[in-house]
C-alpha cells in the first residue's frame, strides 16, 4: 500500500472488495490525497448508500457511516445539521443517488445545504449484477435491458443545476489529478457541491453496455470520449464528447446551514 | 442520571402533541426533521419555531424516508433526534427504524395513530399500530414502544423515551392517537427532569462491544474514534459480519437481548383496583381512561373488576401482566383495533380467558360499552 | 525514482502501465498468491515522477519514493 493509504486506510476493512480495474478504487486514492491536503480528517463525516461505491468510505479511517440505499443524502443533511461546521461528503452511484434516491439529492441541492455529494457514475446497477440504471443510455444492453434500454436517461447537470446546486464538476478517473482537484474545491465551496465521477465498470458495465471486456480499454474510451471543457465556454452543439470540467459554480445564494443560523440568532 | 433544571415549568394547559413536542425540548432534543401528516402536524409545526429558540434546528424533509435517516444522521453528528408521523409516514420509516436497530443508534419516533389500513382514516383515531410498531420492519429485533393515555403521560414518556433510547441504544416509539394528541388537559411541567447521562469510555475501534450491562457505550462523530456505522450485520468494530454465521447469529441475538434482558427495568405498567380482582381490563392509551371510568362504575357496583394499564406496550409487561391476570376470571381487552395487543395477552394468559372488545371505526370505547361486557362475564 | 508494487493487493489490472507516458512498466512473469500478473518497473530510469501510476492505482499499490 503506498503511504497515503498506510495512513488512511481503514485496514481491518481490508481487502478492497472493488473489481479489478474498477474506478472506484482510483475515486479512493484521489479523496485520499485530497483530504489529506485539506487536512481535515478529524472534522470529516463520510456517508454512503448502497452500491460498489458506496464502499469506498468504509475503506477511509474517519467517521463513516454507511447507511440504507438512496437514504445517504438525508442521514448527511441530518449529520451536518447537528454540526454545521464540520464537513460531510456524500459517496453515492448513479442508481443510488437518483434512482432510489432522486427525491432527496433535487431537495438537497433546493436547500442549497454545505455537503459534497461525489456521484461516482458507471452507467448501470454493478453490486447487483449489471441492472439497467437511471443513467444507462438508450437502447444500452444490461441484464433488465437485454432487448436495448428503452429509456432515456437523466441529464444530471440539468436536473442539478435546475434543483439549485451550486457547484458541478465532472470528470473521469482517467483524470486523477484533476478530480482530486475537484474534491478539494467541492469541500472547500459553501453550498451543494456535486461532482459527478464518469468511472469504467469493466465487469458489468463495460461487459455489456460498452462491449469492452479490458480495463485499460475501458478507461482509454473514457478518456476518448470526453473533452475538458475550458472555463466560460460555450457547449459546442457538434461536439459529440461528453464535457468535462468545473460545468457551474455560483457563490451567492443563501446557503441553508447560514439560512437556519440567522433564525437561531432572533428572538421572537 | 443527571438533572435538568426547566425554566418554563409550572401548570399548563396544553394539547397532546404540544406536550411531546416541549417533553422532547425537556429532553434536550436539539434536532427534529418530519414531513406533515393528519394528525401529527402541530408537534412539526410548534417545534418549527421553538426549535431555534433552543438552539437546535427543525428540518421539514421531502418525505418519512428522509425524516428517519435524518434524525439517524442528526444524532451520530452528537444531537438529541425525534421526528413525529403516523400510520402512512410510520410504514415509511420502517426501514430506517431497522437501520437504527443494527446500528444501534437512539432516536425516538412518535407515532400519532390514527385509522388505516392505508390511507385510512386521516382525522380518526385508533390503535393500528401496535403490532407495526413491533414487528413493521423485517429480521428480528426487539424496540420500546411507550404508550401515553394523557396529555401529561404525552409529556412524561417522551422524556422517559429519550432516556431509554439513549439508554439502550434502541429507536423508541411513543404511540398516541389522534384523541391524546389534539385533546387539552392540565399538565404540569416539573421544575426539574432527570436525563440519562451517557457514559463515553476510551474505546478505540471497539465502539460496538457491549459492556457489562449488554449496551455499548456512547460514542460519536468528530472525536477522533474514526467510527464506522452500518447497516449489515456487523461485530464490534463495525466491520461487516454476513459471511461469518456465528457473529451475525450472535449480533441479532445481542439485539434482542439487550431489551429482554433489561425488561424489569423497562416495562411499566400502572395498577386500579387489583386487589382481589376477578374482571381484570387490560388497556393502553385513550382506551384505558374509559377502561378506568368503567372499572370505577363496576367497583361501585360491587364487581370486583380491575385495571391494568400498559404503560410501554413493547416489550411486552409479561410479568406484570400474568400477575395480574393469572388470577382473574376473565380478562377483558378492550382496543382500538381488531385485536392486536390481545394477542399478546392470549399468549401469556391462554385465549380461554382473555375476550377481545374490539372497537373499529374510530369510536372509542365509551366506558358503558366496557362495563356491560365487565357485568356481563 | 523507485517503483515499488505492492504484491499482495495488486489485482493486475494493468492500468498503472497504460497510464505511464514512458513504458516504465509492463507485465513481467510474476503472478501473487491471488492470482494475478504483476507489473514491474522495466524502465525505470526513464521514470519522471509524474506519478500518474500511483494515481490510477485503483488497490492503492503503486507507491513512488525517490
Amino acid at each position: 500500500m503506498n503511504n497515503l493509504a498506510q495512513k488512511y486506510l481503514r485496514q481491518e476493512a481490508l481487502p478492497l472488495i472493488f473489481c479489478p480495474g474498477c474506478g472506484d478504487g482510483i475515486v479512493l486514492n484521489c479523496f485520499i490525497r485530497a483530504i489529506d491536503a485539506l487536512g481535515i480528517r478529524d472534522d470529516l463525516g463520510l456517508v454512503s448508500g448502497i452500491g460498489c461505491s458506496s464502499w469506498i468510505p468504509v475503506y477511509i479511517d474517519v467517521d463513516v457511516v454507511h447507511c440504507l440505499h438512496g437514504r445517504a443524502v438525508p442521514l448527511a443533511e441530518g449529520l451536518k445539521m447537528a454540526r454545521p461546521d464540520k464537513h460531510v461528503v456524500v459517496f453515492s452511484g448513479d442508481g443510488d443517488c437518483f434512482g432510489i434516491g432522486g427525491n432527496h439529492i433535487i431537495h438537497a441541492a433546493r436547500r442549497n445545504i454545505d455537503i459534497t455529494v461525489i456521484m461516482i457514475n458507471n452507467y448501470i446497477y454493478g453490486m447487483t449484477g449489471g441492472q439497467r440504471a437511471p443513467t444507462t443510455p438508450f437502447e444500452a444492453i444490461t441484464k433488465t435491458s437485454p432487448l436495448g434500454n428503452d429509456e432515456r436517461p437523466f441529464d444530471i447537470l440539468s436536473m442539478m443545476t435546475g434543483a439549485g446546486a451550486t457547484y458541478y464538476a465532472r470528470w473521469t478517473t482517467a483524470h486523477p489529478v484533476q478530480l482530486e482537484k475537484a474534491f478539494e474545491c467541492a469541500i472547500t465551496h459553501k453550498g451543494l457541491s456535486f461532482v459527478e465521477v464518469m468511472s469504467p465498470c469493466p465487469t458489468q458495465a463495460g461487459r455489456t453496455i460498452f462491449g469492452i471486456r479490458s480495463a485499460v480499454e475501458l478507461m482509454a474510451w473514457y478518456k476518448n470520449n470526453t473533452y475538458i471543457m475550458r472555463k466560460g465556454a460555450a457547449p459546442d452543439p457538434s461536439e459529440k464528447r461528453i464535457p468535462l470540467g468545473l460545468l457551474y459554480q455560483r457563490e451567492d445564494e443563501i446557503e441553508y446551514t447560514k439560512a437556519v443560523a440567522q433564525k437561531r440568532s432572533v428572538r421572537i | 442520571m443527571k438533572e435538568k433544571i426547566l425554566q418554563d415549568h409550572g401548570v399548563k394547559i396544553l394539547q397532546g402533541n404540544e406536550a411531546c413536542a416541549l417533553g422532547a425540548l425537556a429532553a434536550d432534543c436539539l434536532f427534529f426533521a418530519g414531513y406533515p401528516i393528519t394528525p401529527a402536524s402541530e408537534i412539526s409545526e410548534y417545534l418549527s419555531k421553538a426549535m431555534y429558540l433552543h438552539g437546535g434546528s427543525f428540518m421539514q424533509m421531502e418525505d418519512e424516508l428522509a425524516s428517519i435517516c435524518a434524525i439517524i444522521g442528526a444524532r451520530w453528528g452528537g444531537a438529541r433526534s425525534m421526528t413525529a408521523t403516523s400510520g402512512p409516514g410510520f410504514s415509511l420509516m420502517q426501514e430506517g427504524i431497522g437501520y437504527a436497530v443494527v446500528s444501534e443508534t437512539p432516536i425516538v419516533i412518535i407515532d400519532v395513530q390514527r385509522g388505516g389500513p392505508s390511507t385510512g382514516q386521516p382525522t380518526a383515531a385508533s390503535q393500528h399500530d401496535i403490532l407495526q410498531s413491533r414487528f413493521g420492519s423485517h429480521g428480528d429485533y426487539e424496540l420500546i414502544a411507550l404508550c401515553p393515555s394523557t396529555v401529561q403521560e404525552a409529556f412524561d414518556f417522551t422524556v422517559r423515551a429519550f432516556n431509554l433510547a439513549d439508554q439502550y441504544r434502541v429507536p423508541v416509539i411513543v404511540l398516541t392517537d389522534e384523541i391524546v394528541g389534539h385533546m387539552r388537559e392540565k399538565v404540569v411541567v416539573p421544575e426539574k427532569v432527570e436525563l440519562f447521562e451517557e457514559h463515553c469510555v476510551d474505546c478505540h475501534r471497539r465502539y460496538y462491544q457491549p459492556d457489562v450491562d449488554q449496551i455499548p457505550p456512547r460514542i460519536q462523530f468528530y472525536q477522533g474514534h474514526h467510527v464506522l456505522v452500518d447497516g449489515q450485520l456487523h461485530d464490534e468494530r463495525g466491520i461487516r459480519a454476513g459471511h461469518i454465521p456465528t457473529v451475525s447469529a450472535a449480533a441479532v441475538n445481542h439485539y434482542c437481548n439487550k431489551i429482554r434482558s433489561n425488561c424489569s427495568d423497562i416495562c411499566s405498567t400502572s395498577n386500579y383496583f387489583l386487589d382481589g380482582a376477578e374482571v381484570v381490563v387490560v388497556a393502553y392509551g385513550s382506551v384505558s381512561r374509559s377502561a378506568l371510568s368503567a372499572v370505577r362504575q363496576a367497583r361501585d357496583q360491587g364487581i370486583n373488576a380491575g385495571l391494568l394499564k400498559i404503560n410501554t406496550v413493547w416489550p411486552s409487561p409479561e410479568e406484570d401482566i400474568v400477575a395480574a391476570c393469572l388470577p382473574a376470571r376473565k380478562v377483558i381487552v378492550p382496543e382500538m383495533n381488531v385485536g392486536q395487543y390481545a394477542r399478546e395477552i392470549e399468549r401469556l394468559v391462554g385465549r380461554d380467558k382473555v375476550l377481545r372488545l374490539p372497537s373499529l371505526g374510530g369510536e372509542l370505547h365509551h366506558p358503558s360499552v366496557i362495563f356491560r361486557k365487565i357485568s356481563e362475564v | 525514482m523507485r517503483i515499488t508494487i505492492d504484491e499482495k493487493w495488486c489485482k493486475g489490472c494493468g492500468l498503472c502501465i497504460a497510464a505511464c507516458k514512458r513504458q516504465v512498466l509492463a507485465f513481467g512473469d510474476n503472478y501473487n498468491t491471488s492470482g494475478y500478473r504483476l507489473p514491474e518497473a522495466v524502465n525505470a530510469i526513464h521514470c519522471t515522477g509524474c506519478r500518474m501510476c500511483e494515481y490510477m492505482c485503483p488497490d492503492l499499490c503503486v507507491s513512488l519514493d525517490k
